[in-house]
């Protein structure tokens, strides 16, 4: 066993190290997670970063992307953190929408805008989830109807990143609702300033509004705007919902920062000297390594040739609880003066970051099928036309 | 990054499985519970050769590396299999830094030794030959060694008492074995974990309630993948444990006490987890879940247990806390 880099990943640590050293004061100042005041500054370092092969690094070196994997998409990672500078703001537009346009995408979408969203010139957003549709992805309602001169959309999305920096959209919508709730739906590519767009910031219970809901009233999307065709769009999603996996693997870096950079707040005080404080540091530390040993584990099967099955998604578990169990233990550690600001945030962060990215329940529930075989739920919903269904 | 097993290992783990299968000895754990002996899998580690494991070629044994023991007390966890290699796999390594003259018959399994480590229980103790302690080498002619049983009795455990006996003197690595030792113990709990994870899964399928399989249900289904996600995470740092006792020795405490800690939590909840999920009949004599229970809940209290895993896990990191202060 070891974690050493290969000649080729020494190699490119050493470029990507060398180059950082050149250029870490064009740098902005690193952010913390995906959400930030004005994206403008983190999308012009992207671009340098880009050029310098540090961005995409998985995408396929047609696409102007590096053609490597995700460990080197981590050493990337790792080697802008280690010289103090900010991460690309734009992760799921290069983690996840890029690869799914250079996968699903025409020749045509993919010349227009994997190029400009790589470079940071042109921002992206995800738009799949909305109010009455998240776990189940596939009861969503907003509705792309076929006109003469293209589409006409209508709906509602929710819980966008970067949505109000975002020129462009990928879109899940229902195009045939008398077809069972998976089979008509329809991907596209929408544009943020169309006519009809609204952008609202979503403020969340920690007083910050990293998320927005995007209203869309008759907007009018061109023929091409399809991604993957017609009633194909739930293959796309669970394309882009795979690179998510393999994204969130080789970011974990930036979600779980090491324990000992969480207990910074308790260095130097009494507090470290208490048996339960001390046992519940420990439960904290062993949650954390646990996850950045799983996602080595993980990393190492990608190498190996081997995809890691869907448990690799119950480290958002451990992300959540060790994030939960830190701000507890600070917060206890030093008294209602921590409930105020950076570790306040943090624990008004997690209760909502159960539900991120799909519910723990219905992560638990998709591993228990299909990780361990266990019998699914009787579906009420299976093979009935969407336009049926009691909620539709 | 190669953070897997190889070919080797691979082997040596479905051998050990295999090698294992022969002797039901889930059913011996719960005859051992009424008195009857256990069965003696002391001729199954030495054809195997798992008694020199991490005695090196030079005197006689494999010259593996701590990993591969895991791999080996995984199966071993797994089948409740007690074939005495905690106390003497440890026992060995102390005794490697001099190349002790006991060496060459530990490693082949003509004798067998255990290490005295605290006041407490000592498991594998009763059949030793030779008795490591930290105050030297004692033979086992020298000490009273009385064989007792605490709620599981799957493990030979034992108190030892010297009464004024002059040991040999020994100069070896204890604390290096010791983290070893709690390694060691993570991996035999996550072999329990896995089992009692098997056993959940198996019975949820096959178990109907109302017209369906309980498995379908939620209530059932996640908590099930909670004892999936803690045998993750287990494995996960005993692959970390094993990693930094080959490569990476200053990372041995905090990796080894970190699997032990999270092995044991997920074998305390997957023991219980695994009676929940088989409603009464769980709960009963002739089950085998609670064999596993009884397992976890010595194994916990074992060496320092869970609670002096936990402080050692707390120690190392904040002094990396404080070190990286700025």
């Amino acid at each position: 066993m070891n974690l050493d880099d290969t000649p080729n990943q020494a190699e490119f640590r050493a470029r990507a190290r060398e180059w950082l050293e050149a250029h870490r004061d064009e740098s902005p100042p690193p952010a913390r997670g995906l959400h930030v005041e004005d994206p403008a500054p983190y999308r012009s370092w992207q671009g340098k970063l880009a050029k310098a092969g540090l961005v995409g690094v998985m995408w396929p070196a047609e696409y102007g992307g590096g053609g490597l994997g995700p460990s080197e998409e981590m050493i990337a990672a790792q080697e802008i953190s280690r010289a103090g500078c900010a991460q690309i703001v734009d992760h799921i537009a290069i983690g996840e929408l890029g690869p799914t346009i250079i996968a699903c995408g025409t020749p045509e979408q993919k010349q227009r805008h994997v190029g400009p969203m790589l470079y940071g010139d042109e921002g992206w957003c995800q738009l799949f989830s909305e109010p009455a549709a998240g776990s189940d992805l596939a009861g969503i309602t907003s509705r792309a109807r076929e006109t003469d001169s293209g589409w006409v959309l209508n709906g509602q999305k929710v819980w966008t990143t970067l949505a109000q920096f975002a020129d462009f959209g990928l879109l899940l919508a229902r195009t045939d609702p008398d077809l069972p709730k998976h089979k008509g739906l329809t991907m596209f590519i929408v544009p943020m300033d169309a006519p009809g767009v609204t952008v609202r910031p979503l403020r969340l219970m920690s007083g910050s509004a990293p998320f927005s809901e995007i209203f869309f009233d008759d907007v009018e999307l061109a023929p091409d705007s399809v991604v993957g065709g017609v009633d194909a769009g739930w293959s796309v999603s669970i394309t882009t919902l795979m690179y998510e996996r393999l994204m969130a693997l080789s970011a974990f870096e930036f979600m779980a920062p090491a324990p000992e950079a969480l207990l910074q707040p308790l260095v130097g005080t009494e507090a470290l000297n208490d048996g339960h404080v001390r046992r519940q540091i420990a439960e904290l530390t062993v949650e954390r390594l646990g996850l950045r040993y799983t996602a080595y584990r993980a990393l190492s099967d990608l190498e190996g040739g081997r995809m890691p099955g869907p448990e690799a998604g119950l480290g958002k578990i451990g992300v959540v609880e060790a994030g939960r169990k830190a701000a507890a233990l600070i917060a206890e550690a030093l008294g209602p003066d921590a409930l105020q600001g950076e570790y306040g945030e943090l624990a008004a962060e997690m209760p909502g970051m159960r539900s991120a990215g799909g519910t723990e329940e219905i992560l638990r529930n998709t591993v228990g099928e299909r990780v361990l075989g266990l019998p699914r739920e009787p579906r009420v919903d299976k093979d009935v036309p969407f336009s049926e269904l009691a909620h539709a | 990054m190669n953070f897997s097993l190889t070919p080797e290992q691979e082997m040596l783990r479905d051998a050990a499985a295999d090698a294992l299968s022969r002797v039901d000895t889930i059913a011996a754990a719960r005859d051992a519970l009424t008195g009857d002996p256990l069965p003696d899998l002391w001729p199954t580690a030495r054809r195997a050769g798992w008694t020199g494991l991490l005695v090196s070629e030079d005197s006689g044994g494999a010259g593996l590396d701590p990993f591969d023991a895991m791999l080996v007390m995984e199966q071993c966890g797994r089948r409740l299999a007690s074939a005495g290699l905690l106390g003497h796999l440890a026992a060995t390594m102390i005794l490697s830094r001099t190349e002790h003259r006991v060496l060459d018959a530990l490693a082949s399994g003509e004798q067998r030794a255990a290490v005295v480590w605290d006041d407490g229980p000592q498991p594998d103790v009763p059949g030793a030959d030779w008795l490591v302690t930290r105050e030297g080498l004692y033979a086992s002619d020298q000490v009273v060694v009385e064989p007792i049983t605490r709620c599981d009795a799957s493990r030979p455990l034992g108190h030892v008492r010297v009464d004024g006996a002059t040991p040999e003197p020994l100069d070896g690595d204890f604390d290096h074995a010791w983290h070893v030792t709690q390694a060691l113990l993570a991996a035999e709990e996550l072999g329990v974990t896995e089992a009692v994870l098997e056993l959940s899964v198996a019975y949820a399928k096959e178990r109907h309630t109302f017209g369906r399989p309980i498995g379908s249900y939620q209530a059932i289904k996640q908590q099930i993948v909670e004892i999936l996600r803690h045998a993750g995470t287990t494995r996960s740092l005993c692959f970390y444990a094993g990693y930094a006792a080959e490569a990476q020795p200053d990372e041995l405490a905090l990796a080894a006490n970190a699997a032990r800690f999270a092995a044991e939590e997920a074998a305390e909840y997957g023991s219980r987890t695994c009676i929940a999920v088989h409603g009464g009949i769980g709960a009963t004599w002739e089950h085998d879940a609670h064999l596993y229970w009884r397992r976890a809940q010595l194994s916990r209290l074992l060496l320092g247990g869970v609670a002096q895993a936990g402080e050692c896990v707390a120690e190392e990191i904040i002094a990396r806390a404080q070190a990286s202060v700025v």
